[in-house]
């Protein structure tokens, strides 16, 4: 095994006796169990990880969790490939596969670094500027734009894996198992709360993990892994690590990533990849702890310059100290304990500078002796070109340092650490509609108001000091449990030594250059530099929302976790505004990126939505029927014999039902029971047609509008008995209108005495329609006499057939004799086989949609959703007279405005086109618009007729009825297709009703 | 996503609900009678608050009843829920059917 250099013995909570080989870029290392993919390449010296996304500069491991903007990987292969992983929270097994993203043609050697010596080029607001004008130039522009700014590759194969989510209800979420998260969570499981505690890490103990801190004597490691099992332990509290707290919505519905290790390899085995947790909780607690910032100054991006938290994590995490000469830069005490740290693993400090005039106690006079510690000052410069070679420093003016000569002093060395202040972690207490404001005592934004049952602790709550944030805590748990209906407090003590709090943060916002400022990074993510918040003020872009899209600083996978402060802090100082005047840009879900499949869970594929199949699935299926969505039914479109095509099917089953008879399923029907003495009455209101005086045993078409006036739906309701009706609409609004008629049943009519209820699926409807519909039907009649004197068109009858009791309706939308047969669901396949071998004599044909929908247009039926758009009155589909004329029903008022009555209204006409048009194509003529440009009306729907041998259309035209002998012109879709066309009457067959009414 | 408490069935997720607008709007109860001006005012103006709004929502994916609740607009708190015909719990709101029947 290859010895890890940066590794340091004893260190870590890194099991090292298990070795793990992985790959990154091709070339093999190895790590330990418990590495990250970021602590694992550091060990072996591996500091270069990837390319900015701009300039392609070199890039380094900066951060060491979720922060981190360097570091993006793409991991695994094949379909369990991943892009945008970041390789500090990427744990490593065996065999993991991972390479950098974002570089072209290898890390070393990037084609596009020759971004960085143009960078002028690419200021902030370049995308904007560049590519306004000209428009057709857009393909180029973008062939460019996505080489160069590629994020990783979408995998090409199917994902193997399954994603799950989960619902749990719980009295408390804690987000964050730091100290002051395990104390509450420790704290309320003992009270018998219902617990559920979240860390993104795989160790819980945050920031404390594995550090010198002992609490109740025992070393914080020890305590931690105690607390952890008891928590364990009891039955009611759930402890998840590896899980992120994305989402904070409404009412405390927090949702959480749980992230599951996924191996690379080929198998097939199917294995749960990550788990949507969906908790409903009644109390939530926020113990997210807070993030370093960085420093701005020329050349801060160089790889081997690293967040001092993130170098104290990965000395007490995984004992791995990134560098053998070490400087460390800071504005905070934070930076005393981080030499304490460095000294412990044996690393050579080279020098420390401390912007402050004066530490908090002093402790800079503690190390005077061992490095060069300079008060007051702020690096200005790093060297190197891969890496860091060495760094200036220079004196601090108020808060941004300025630049001296060249001969700033160069200290050499291979790791710098930097200490910009701390921002409390705020982003999923401002999803839930907490507000910050600016705090100068830490230079950083603290919660100001917290919204309901949502509480802060640690040092997310700007609460620096251990014991205090303790005493704090169980304060606010207290407060929980006794909301929750617990009123025993468990009497614990937690005494912790050994911590050291944080006072003040004397602020540096940037190292002013004497030359430019185009290379000190301010959001290393989106290689947003200095020099571009100077433009961007100087263009005027000065709110912090409008900044941040034209510099682009904060966007991005990382979100600017660590860049926004500091760029708030830059933009303050240049337009001279307070940072709480200019406030933050908004906080966003989610907290970090999730992966789509996690988002999908398992509603993919058949269950991404439920799928609807009628009674009658099985034969359609069996007969080869061709099927069509309608919302989320399927339904047979068409039923091809040998080979035929789409038109030449529909062409024969038209044919079949104009001269014999056709069988058709029509099922998905809405139907709806109506029962009670006031049904009629109600009825009367909900269609613009009156009902009440429906005899039993008749049938009538309605058609029904929204208050607005607008056609909504239509279809035929009958009188079953005195008090009992059934309603049908149409398939796709038979849910919408039962409940819109239950909202004005409950919400307007309630003293209407009506029940109602969704009878579509419990019975079948089978439609046989033709001349011969009636010879059929005599045979499955008994003794019923189904003539037309006895059972005439409009009327309906009960039929025993078989001994089950089935409702025929005579009612029709091909124009022909018809009969819609309605028989319990479970009989409804039997009697399908039936009626086809009693018909078979006449040559019964089976028919879908298609052929229905093209034999309704032959007869200049309309159908809702192709002739109605929501803007569409009755009389302009020619129902004018139907409606009452003093009665109230829904739209009347509305009907009855001036303004809608007039000529110029869209009306429904017949066209008949030289050739077939598409629908919405557009309608045009010189001769009635005066303008050859001017629509005046559109196809809404189009087929060749059967029946005529002609193509024919229904359209609706201004004043169309008054036109009716007219020649326009149809064009459209493509430029040029344009066709001469007659307007009509939209009735094409058997205008008289003859072949109805026999 | 809200937590509603349906008055029949207690606390919900919002996804078994379908939300209705404002409480507030009651329909006239002789439109004939009405002019254009305060037709459409019924129709389409709403008071869009801001704080406090009485507004209706249906169960739909559960007891299938509609009810009144009161919502800050701002924070999403919800702090009543009654019944679709009955008055507001404390008395001075004017919520549709309730109402028009004076
Ligand atoms: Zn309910």
């Amino acid at each position: 095994m290859k010895k890890q250099p940066f590794r340091v013995e004893g260190l870590g909570d890194i099991e090292r006796n298990r070795p793990i080989m992985f790959t990154f870029n091709g070339k093999t290392y190895t790590g330990f169990k418990g590495d990250t993919l970021a602590s694992a390449l550091l060990a072996n010296g591996v500091i270069l990880v990837g390319r900015s996304f701009k300039y392609h500069r070199p890039r380094g491991i900066f951060g060491v969790g979720v922060d981190d903007p360097n570091a993006l990987v793409q991991i695994g292969v094949h379909g369990r490939s991943t892009p945008n992983e970041r390789a500090t929270t990427t744990e490593i097994f065996e065999g993991l596969i991972a390479k950098s993203v974002n570089v072209w043609p290898s890390l070393r050697y990037d084609i596009l670094a020759i971004n960085n010596s143009f960078s002028s080029m690419f200021p902030a607001g370049f995308y904007y500027k560049t590519f306004m004008w000209p428009a057709s130039f857009w393909p180029i522009y973008e062939y460019f734009i996505r080489k160069a700014a590629g994020l990783g590759t979408v995998p090409k194969f199917e994902d193997p894996d399954t994603y799950e989510k989960k619902y749990v209800h719980y009295d408390l979420l804690i987000v964050g198992g730091g100290i002051a998260g395990l104390v509450a969570a420790h704290v309320s499981a003992k009270a018998g709360n219902r617990v559920i505690l979240a860390d993104e890490r795989a160790n819980l103990g945050g920031s404390k993990f594995n550090s010198e801190v002992t609490i109740n004597n025992k070393p914080v490691k020890k305590w931690v892994s105690d607390i952890e099992s008891e928590l364990e332990s009891i039955g009611d509290c759930m402890v998840l690590k590896r899980t992120t707290a994305v989402i904070h919505s409404d009412h405390n519905f927090v949702v959480l990533r749980e992230k599951i290790i996924k191996p690379n390899n080929h198998s097939s085995h199917t294995m749960i990849s990550q788990r949507l947790w969906k908790v409903r909780a009644k109390s939530v607690i926020y113990a997210t702890g807070a993030l370093e910032r960085p420093m701005v100054f020329q050349n801060n991006d160089l790889p081997g310059v690293m967040l001092g938290s993130a170098v104290t994590d990965l000395i007490h995490r995984y004992g791995v100290c990134p560098g053998k000469n070490v400087a460390i830069a800071g504005n905070n005490a934070s930076i005393y304990t981080l030499a304490e740290d460095l000294k412990a693993c044996g690393a050579n400090i080279v020098a420390l500078s401390d912007s402050r005039k004066k530490s908090d106690n002093n402790e800079n006079l503690a190390f005077d002796s061992e490095f060069p510690v300079f008060m007051g000052q702020a690096p200005i410069c790093a060297f190197g070109k891969k890496k860091i070679r060495s760094v200036s420093f220079g004196p601090v003016n108020i808060d941004t340092a300025i630049s001296q000569n060249k001969d700033d002093k160069k200290i050499d060395c291979d790791l710098l650490c930097l200490s910009g202040g701390y921002d409390p972690n705020l982003n999923l207490i401002a999803q839930a509609g907490g507000s910050v404001s600016f705090d100068t005592e830490v230079s950083s934004f603290n919660c100001q108001s917290i919204p309901k049952d949502i509480f802060l602790i640690g040092a997310a709550a700007g609460n620096f000091d251990l014991q205090d944030t303790i005493s704090k805590s169980l304060n606010i748990v207290k407060k929980i449990i006794k909301q929750n209906g617990t009123s025993v407090f468990p009497d614990i003590v937690y005494q912790t030594k050994g911590s050291k709090s944080l006072n003040a943060v004397s602020p540096v916002w940037y190292v002013q250059s004497k030359k430019s400022n185009n290379k000190q990074f301010v959001d290393l993510h989106n290689d947003v530099t200095v020099s571009d918040i100077d433009l961007s003020v100087r263009e005027g872009y000065k709110s912090i929302e409008h900044f941040k899209r034209y510099t682009t600083s904060g966007m991005g996978p990382d979100q600017g976790k660590i860049a926004n402060v500091n760029a708030l802090g830059i933009l303050s100082k240049k337009i001279d505004i307070n940072p709480q005047s200019i406030g933050t840009t908004r906080f966003r879900p989610p907290y970090t990126p999730i992966t789509f499949g996690a988002l999908a869970g398992r509603d993919l594929g058949d269950l991404a939505e439920p799928i609807r199949i009628t009674a009658l699935n099985v034969w359609h299926q069996e007969s080869k029927a061709v099927f069509e969505n309608v919302g989320q039914w399927k339904r047979p479109w068409y039923y091809p014999k040998n080979e035929e095509t789409m038109e030449a099917a529909v062409n024969r089953e038209c044919k079949a039902v104009r001269k014999s008879v056709g069988i058709f399923d029509a099922s998905t029907l809405g139907k709806i029971e109506l029962v009670g003495p006031d049904a009629g009455e109600l009825l009367n209101r909900i269609y613009i047609n009156r009902f009440d005086d429906l005899k039993v045993g008749s049938c009538r078409y309605g058609i029904i509008c929204g208050d607005d006036g607008m056609v909504i739906d239509d279809g035929v309701t009958s009188r079953l008995e005195d008090k009992r009706w059934l309603m049908t609409t149409t398939t796709g609004n038979a849910s919408k209108v039962f409940h819109w008629i239950d909202e004005w049943l409950q919400c307007e009519w309630p003293e209407l005495d009506v029940f109602l209820t969704s009878v579509s699926s419990h019975w079948s409807t089978i439609t046989i329609a033709g001349s011969n519909a009636r010879n059929v039907l005599l045979e499955l009649a008994g003794d019923v006499d189904v003539s037309n004197s006895s059972f005439p068109h409009h009327t309906w009858k009960i039929i025993k057939i078989f001994g089950v009791v089935a409702r025929v309706f005579r009612v029709s939308f091909t124009g022909e004799l018809s009969y819609e047969i309605n028989i319990p669901s479970r009989y409804a396949h039997s009697l399908w086989e039936s009626i086809i071998s009693i018909g078979e004599r006449y040559d019964i044909t089976p028919f879908g949609t298609e052929s229905l929908h093209t034999l309704r247009a032959e007869k200049g039926y309309i159908v809702v959703g192709h002739e109605t758009d929501g803007s569409v009155t009755p009389d302009d589909i020619g129902f004018g007279w139907m409606m009452r004329k003093r009665k109230d029903f829904i739209g009347h008022r509305s009907l009855s405005r001036e303004s809608i009555i007039g000529e110029k209204r869209p009306q429904l006409v017949g066209l008949l086109p030289e050739t077939y048009i598409p629908e919405g194509a557009q309608v045009l003529s010189d001769e009635i618009s005066g303008s050859d440009k001017q629509s005046i009306g559109h196809v809404t729907s189009s087929y060749n007729s059967p029946s005529l041998g002609i193509p024919i259309a229904l359209g609706l035209i201004q004043g169309g009825r008054s036109l009716i002998g007219s020649n326009i012109r149809i064009i459209g879709p493509s430029n040029s297709m344009s066709v001469n066309a007659k307007i009509v009457s939209h009735c094409f067959y058997d205008p008289n009703g003859d072949r109805l009414n026999v | 996503m809200l937590n509603i408490p349906c008055p029949w069935c207690g606390l919900r997720s919002e996804v078994e609900f379908s939300s209705g607008g404002e409480s507030e709007v009651i329909r006239p109860l002789d439109p004939l009678k009405k002019s254009d001006h305060e037709w459409s005012d019924y129709l389409f103006n709403r008071t869009n608050k801001k704080g406090w709004h009485v507004e209706r929502w249906y169960h739909i994916h559960g007891c299938r009843k509609w009810f009144h609740i009161e919502r800050n607009t701002i924070t999403h708190e919800i702090r009543s829920s009654w019944p679709i015909t009955e008055k507001h719990p404390e008395g001075n709101l004017s919520v549709s059917y309730s109402d028009r029947e004076q």
